[in-house]
């Protein structure tokens, strides 16, 4: 289903627009999530949405469903990103993803919390993308073969 | 208290939601459910749960809406139109039943907003008087999630992260 681009002009057209408009409101919310609404996971799956809009447009060989492909590497990566931050913090003598303790010199304790927040909130929404462009990728790559099959 | 906005939009979500189990078709079905989810957004957003609300907008209306149908597009014509026996007896009279034990039963719920309910008073007054000195995050939602009640989430992220290498392995075929 997906190999094939839809016709539309107007469609093509709006969602080259809107690809990249999307990706760049899930940037701010990503990065604004501690001012004000949103987070990590709305990011990660705005991320996601907005690959799977422009790969269900312009079919599977557009420069969007690449990227899309090359996301999927870095699975994984968000939740080690995580991990690795609760990890420094064990490292500085404190608790597991107890952040006030991360070794980073020349910070206070909350800079350090905001710190720790803004980084695992990047980790939930790598790990979060990269989950959804997965599905969307097994359940169209299944179809595709199934194409074959019959 | 005005009910201009509330009424039309409850009347909408019953409506699409209806709709939803009664069409036949199951790829109408399917759009009918990003229908509501789109109108149970706005009411998350009506009531103030703004971070709710972008969730149910992206995934319930956006990612899940895909996957329904690229799940559909694997099945044959035939099999997406809805057969439909009717209910048993047991059901027609034991459902409403429970609605209205529901309905009871919602009665003691604390009234929405209120300060002295038990959900307000535990522990909900610390985070939100010490959020701002404790993370600089003036968004009190981010820093529980992210900070007081950080290792619920990393269990959530490690529940997504297995989703998505679970799919992978049962469902993916590679085209060779």
């Amino acid at each position: 289903m997906i190999e094939s681009p839809f016709g539309s002009v107007i469609v093509r057209r709006t969602a080259s627009l809107l690809v990249s408009l999307v990706q760049l409101f899930a940037l701010y919310v990503l990065f604004f999530g501690q001012y004000g609404p949103g987070g990590g996971f709305v990011a990660g799956v705005m991320i996601a949405a907005s690959l799977v809009f422009g790969l269900l447009v312009f079919g599977e060989n557009s420069a969007t469903a690449q990227r899309a492909t090359r996301l999927l590497a870095g699975d994984g990566v968000g939740l080690l990103l995580f991990v690795a931050v609760g990890g420094l913090c064990l490292i500085g003598g404190g608790e597991f993803l107890n952040y006030s303790q991360a070794p980073i010199p020349g910070l206070d304790s909350a800079a350090r919390r905001y710190l720790g927040i803004l980084l695992t909130q990047v980790g939930v929404a790598l790990d979060v993308a990269v989950a959804a462009v997965s599905i969307v990728y097994s359940l169209s790559r299944s179809v595709a073969a199934g194409k074959t099959d019959a | 208290m005005t009910y201009s906005f509330e009424l039309p939009l409850l009347a909408l979500l019953i409506l699409t939601a209806a709709g939803a189990i009664i069409v036949k078709e199951l790829i109408s079905a399917v759009l009918i459910l990003g229908a509501y989810s789109f109108f149970l957004a706005l009411v998350w957003a009506w009531l103030g749960a703004a971070d709710v609300a972008f969730v149910e907008a992206v995934v319930g209306a956006g990612l899940a809406t895909v996957f329904f149908l690229l799940t559909l597009s694997q099945t044959s014509p035939e099999d997406t139109r809805i057969r439909r026996p009717p209910p048993p007896l047991i059901a027609v009279i034991a459902l409403p039943l429970l609605g209205l034990l529901l309905l009871y039963a919602a009665n003691d719920l604390p009234a929405f907003g209120d300060p002295t309910s038990p959900a307000s008073v535990h522990v909900s007054p610390h985070y939100i008087e010490n959020s701002l000195a404790d993370t600089r995050t003036p968004n009190v939602v981010t820093s529980v999630l992210m900070d007081y009640r950080v290792l619920d989430t990393l269990i959530e992220t490690v529940v997504v992260f297995t989703s998505g290498i679970a799919c992978w392995l049962l469902l993916r075929r590679d085209p060779e």
